[in-house]
């Protein structure tokens, strides 16, 4: 096989992950961002591939987000509702899977309820197969697109003190956060009630704080997490409006991170939960909006080089 | 028909030893056991036996050990006889070296009834080349909320009652359960679990299982539903067996509770003692069983638990699951492995590990269990039926599932380089397996 810079045949979790892969896919980003800003948006990288974006679970954010990369880099893009199909009708994962693998599309993005089910469904496809997300293990485009953003604000992405808050028990986009952000050395704090973050995390060198005035001190980069509706009712805390006082982010709270400090979310917010309406909207603070646009730029650099090995793989085939 | 086992490596759980000699079997029970120094000719002629007369088996110093009784083998008769029958079940315990398998009721229906249990008995007879010993579940169709006729169960042939992996919660079902069962001297096996901590667990909670994001039960549960069995003796005076004992924070309390003189043992599957969660790595379901696989640490303990014999009982948990309720995302994925025919290989993990020698390990699955079943198996005595395992433990061979000869084929071995080969199996004293 003809070497490709970017030696992964599928993009299913941060963990694989070296970071110079990690440099180089943020790179690439860099400049879907600029082309993105343009008035001609649109390339080949993908011209000829079909893309089929599987969500298992709802989304319209990270949905709309891969299509609009897919269609900006020329594929074909199909979006699937899996909810409303085959599921309903019995049919398993792997079925569904060899069903649309007899399609032969070259690029599947999925997104699953259940932690690992993307890595099974990859087994069985020959497409390069990217996750948008499963369960709680893993969702690495959004730890992709919030390094983008960090690296954009700041300037670096190392070496930077970055706080996750809430609900990083239940959450994909902080298990992918801390490991991208560790990988490139940066020191991570977890803050939250000891019921939504697990004590374990201190084993992959996380510091962690059920006091958020302390925890923020003195922090680069505040990110908060979203607060599931069915997490709300007493089973994990006791309620919205005592979880807002302690964990919600308000600027009393963000006073306590370095000046500069830059607020985060991967949407969608919650404004008065976990975060304050006000400060979301604060252009000086937030990079919300920014965190949506590097989501697509990053989505593009990521198939882009998967299409690249798939294509490379394929000539190496054919002969 | 007598049978001479000649150049044996005795394996005697009874007396602990691991030694030479040879083994004379009459009429489908052991007669004698020679030291290695005797003459054949003279054994003969002592015994005035014509050597015509006798099968003679040259072991050529390979092991021979008591056949081993698998307490807790699930056989998907009735209902699920495309997972394991009693005929894929029974070639799958000979070829393990398995000569007892006590089976568990947790069939679609549930073994509550004198009539279920006997259609099983049945199939089992005439289908089985190994010995079964049926269980019957301890409250109607398992639900934990009324007793089943433990008494008529009894002369049906039901040798121990268990209502397998869930929990009676209602406590004072269970008491009165268990109180009852004591006046029938009914054995019951439970399985110590808090079961509202553990609900929806597919893992052990850990570094591991937030790495991987799957919802995970603390090993602290075990210990739970332990002490909460353990109080219920107490109060019942009841006959008891721990099904799986898998961490090291429930040993003191199962300590106690021996020191204590109440009726308890404990057991433990083949694989928690010899897989952790580690092993579970991308997810693979073969390795999702109940409870889920143990930190290292907690595996170790278990390991110096059946060691020192606070654990007295190790078992296959045999539990067949067909691909389709495998080839899920691990969370929907159905619990359980095949072990029939992996238990002795895995066993000998242990022993080629130093950390069980053979007699202890062959008291954990075959001198125990029997013991507590109040088998006269087990053991290599005058008088015991010749049940038997001839087995080589240093054979090296790769495990290779679809050999197996159970219906399912979902053991978490697969692939993996084993030592230690069954050669040949005998129940009283008749060839069910043997090694070509």
């Amino acid at each position: 096989m003809t070497p490709t810079p970017f030696g992964h045949k599928h993009l299913l979790g941060i963990e694989p992950l070296r970071p110079h892969e990690i440099t180089m896919i943020l790179d690439l980003a860099d400049k879907y961002v600029d082309q993105n800003r343009a008035t001609e948006k649109r390339s080949t990288a993908l011209a000829g591939l079909t893309q089929i974006n599987m969500f298992f679970e709802n989304s319209t954010r990270t949905q709309a987000s891969f299509e609009i990369a897919g269609k900006r880099l020329g594929a074909d893009v199909m979006n699937m509702a899996m909810q409303a199909s085959s599921i309903k009708k019995g049919e398993t994962l792997i079925d569904t899977a060899m069903t649309l693998n007899a399609m032969h599309p070259d690029l599947l993005v999925v997104r699953h309820p259940h932690s690992g089910a993307v890595d099974l469904l990859a087994q069985k496809v020959n497409c390069a197969v990217l996750n948008a997300g499963d369960g709680r293990h893993e969702h690495p485009t959004q730890a992709l697109l919030d390094a983008l953003t960090i690296r954009r604000a700041k300037g670096r992405l190392h070496r930077l003190n970055i706080a996750i808050c809430g609900d990083v028990a239940h959450s994909r986009v902080a298990r992918s956060n801390l490991m991208l952000l560790g990988k490139m050395e940066n020191r991570i704090r977890l803050i939250g009630p000891p019921t939504l973050v697990p004590s374990q995390f201190a084993e992959f060198g996380a510091e962690i704080y059920d006091d958020m005035h302390e925890g923020l001190k003195d922090v680069d980069v505040v990110m908060m997490l979203r607060l599931q509706k069915e997490r709300m009712d007493g089973g994990f805390i006791p309620s919205e409006r005592e979880y807002y006082h302690r964990y919600g982010l308000d600027a009393d709270k963000l006073a306590r991170a370095k000046p500069d400090a830059i607020v985060m979310h991967p949407g969608p917010m919650n404004r008065g939960v976990e975060i304050d309406g006000t400060l979301a909207d604060d252009i000086n603070r937030s990079v919300i909006q920014e965190q949506v646009e590097m989501g697509v730029a990053v989505r593009m650099a990521v198939m882009d080089l998967l299409a690249q090995n798939l294509r490379a793989e394929r000539l190496a085939k054919a002969g | 028909m007598t049978l001479f086992f000649t150049n044996a490596r005795l394996i005697d759980p009874e007396a602990g030893t691991d030694s030479p000699g040879h083994l004379l079997v009459q009429d489908g029970k052991i007669t004698e056991v020679f030291p290695k120094n005797i003459e054949l000719e003279q054994i003969f002629r002592a015994r005035g036996i014509s050597p015509e007369d006798v099968e003679i088996i040259d072991c050529k110093n390979r092991c021979l050990a008591p056949g081993i009784v698998d307490i807790g083998v699930k056989v998907c008769e009735p209902g699920e006889r495309h997972k394991e029958s009693y005929k894929s079940a029974g070639l799958a315990a000979a070829a393990g070296g398995v000569t007892t398998m006590v089976t568990r009721p947790d069939t679609s229906p549930t073994i509550d009834s004198p009539e279920v249990l006997e259609f099983v008995t049945r199939r089992a007879q005439a289908d089985s080349p190994v010995n079964v010993l049926p269980m019957a579940a301890l409250t109607k169709g398992r639900l934990g909320r009324e007793m089943t006729e433990i008494g008529f169960l009894m002369d049906a042939g039901a040798v121990a009652f268990s209502d397998c992996d869930r929990v009676i919660s209602d406590t004072k079902v269970f008491s009165r359960a268990l109180t009852y069962a004591r006046s029938c001297g009914a054995l019951v096996i439970a399985h110590p679990q808090e079961p509202i901590l553990s609900k929806g667990a597919a893992a052990t909670s850990g570094k591991f299982a937030a790495l991987r994001g799957l919802p995970a039960v603390s090993p602290m549960a075990e210990r739970m539903g332990l002490d909460r069995d353990i109080a219920l003796l107490e109060m019942t005076g009841a006959r008891y067996h721990a099904d799986q004992i898998t961490t090291a924070r429930a040993l003191p309390a199962l300590e106690r509770a021996k020191a204590n003189g109440l009726d308890i043992t404990a057991g433990t599957s083949i694989h928690h003692l010899t897989l952790n969660e580690l092993d579970l790595a991308n997810y693979r379901t073969f390795f999702k069983v109940k409870p889920p696989l143990r930190s290292e640490e907690d595996r170790l303990a278990v390991v110096e638990a059946v060691r020192s014999g606070l654990i007295d009982i190790i078992s296959s948990m045999h539990t067949p699951q067909d691909e389709e309720s495998k080839r899920l995302p691990f969370e929907e994925a159905a619990a359980g492995a095949v072990a029939l025919e992996t238990l002795l290989p895995a066993a000998l993990r242990l022993y080629h590990a130093e950390q069980l020698d053979l007699p202890t390990l062959f008291s954990a699955m075959a001198l125990n269990p029997a013991k507590r079943l109040g088998l006269p198996s087990g053991r290599l005595s005058a008088g015991a039926p010749a049940d038997l395992l001839l087995f080589d433990p240093d054979v090296p061979f790769v495990m290779d599932r679809f050999a197996l000869k159970s219906k399912s084929q979902n053991t978490p071995f697969d692939g993996q380089r084993m030592q230690g080969r069954v050669l040949a199996t005998y129940v009283a004293g008749t060839p069910v397996y043997w090694r070509t």
